[in-house]
């Protein structure tokens, strides 16, 4: 008699161990970012060399903080995953997994510095609002 | 087993040119990558930029004279294209996936598409962004 059922015999086997897990997070990733990007990338754009008080005013706006961390949080992990399927395509042994920490940390880094600055400029945007 | 004898094979990037030929649907794939993980830079850009809004006004008019300075626009002009690109590969992969398209004649046709699609939207953009 065996114990194991097909499924769990067949789970976690094959080359990457994990199915098509980082594939499908891809196509979900990018669907998401396919509604997010167009509005962020304007709103952006648009608020590119403003003066600091305009630019804490616009980023401050709920709609457009949302959508600020949705782009960060959501393109962030799309791009540590892309990165490292580039990196397992080119590269083997230690500096692969030394690139792949490095590419996570990057996104981990570039995360929490847009979280902070949408923190701050939240507050500022609070105080400003609490002068006028 | 019997002793296999190791032979230093070309890896995928550097097959390109001697060893096969270029052709619009590989090139149209290896550029989906190439500016998805330029884009990293950008961002990285991005969020200083934001960032030193939220500290002082000094040390933002330094950020943000570099940030709107001719370089600053060619970095955010090529950044947009290569959010474009990538955005429009990006839809043709999701059509690929879906087991549509892949024949070569669509195949190339859309590589055509991202490609002259992403200069169009591209130009709209910078037109939306400067006016």
């Amino acid at each position: 008699m065996r114990y194991l059922t097909d499924r769990k015999r067949a789970v976690g086997k094959g080359a990457s161990h994990t199915g098509t897990e980082d594939h499908w997070y891809m196509t979900m990733s990018s669907v998401a970012l396919a509604f997010l990007v167009p509005t962020f990338l304007i709103i952006f754009g648009r608020a590119l060399g403003r003066p600091a008080a305009e630019v804490v005013q616009i980023f401050s706006h709920p709609f457009v903080a949302i959508l600020t961390a949705l782009v960060t949080i959501l393109g962030m992990r799309h791009f540590a995953k892309g990165a490292q399927m580039m990196l397992e395509d080119y590269t083997h042994g230690s500096l692969r997994k030394g690139l792949v920490i490095l590419v996570f940390s990057l996104a981990y880094l570039v995360t929490a510095m847009v979280l902070y600055a949408l923190a701050k400029i939240t507050f500022l945007g609070l105080l400003l609002g609490a002068a006028n | 087993m019997a002793e296999t004898k190791r032979v230093e094979r070309p890896l995928s990037p550097f097959m390109i040119g001697p060893y096969y030929r270029a052709q619009m649907t590989s090139m149209s794939s290896i550029l989906t990558r190439i500016t998805g993980n330029a884009l990293i830079a950008s961002f990285f850009l991005g969020a200083w930029w934001l960032i030193a809004a939220a500290t002082s006004p000094s040390y933002f008019d330094f950020v943000n004279w570099l940030a709107t300075s001719w370089l600053g626009f060619l970095v955010w002009v090529g950044s947009a294209w290569a959010i474009w690109y990538h955005y429009l590969a990006g839809l043709r992969h999701l059509y690929f996936d879906a087991g549509k398209g892949l024949d070569i004649e669509t195949a190339e046709k859309l590589g055509w598409a991202c490609i002259i699609g992403s200069v169009v939207l591209t130009v709209i953009t910078v037109i939306i962004v400067m006016i």
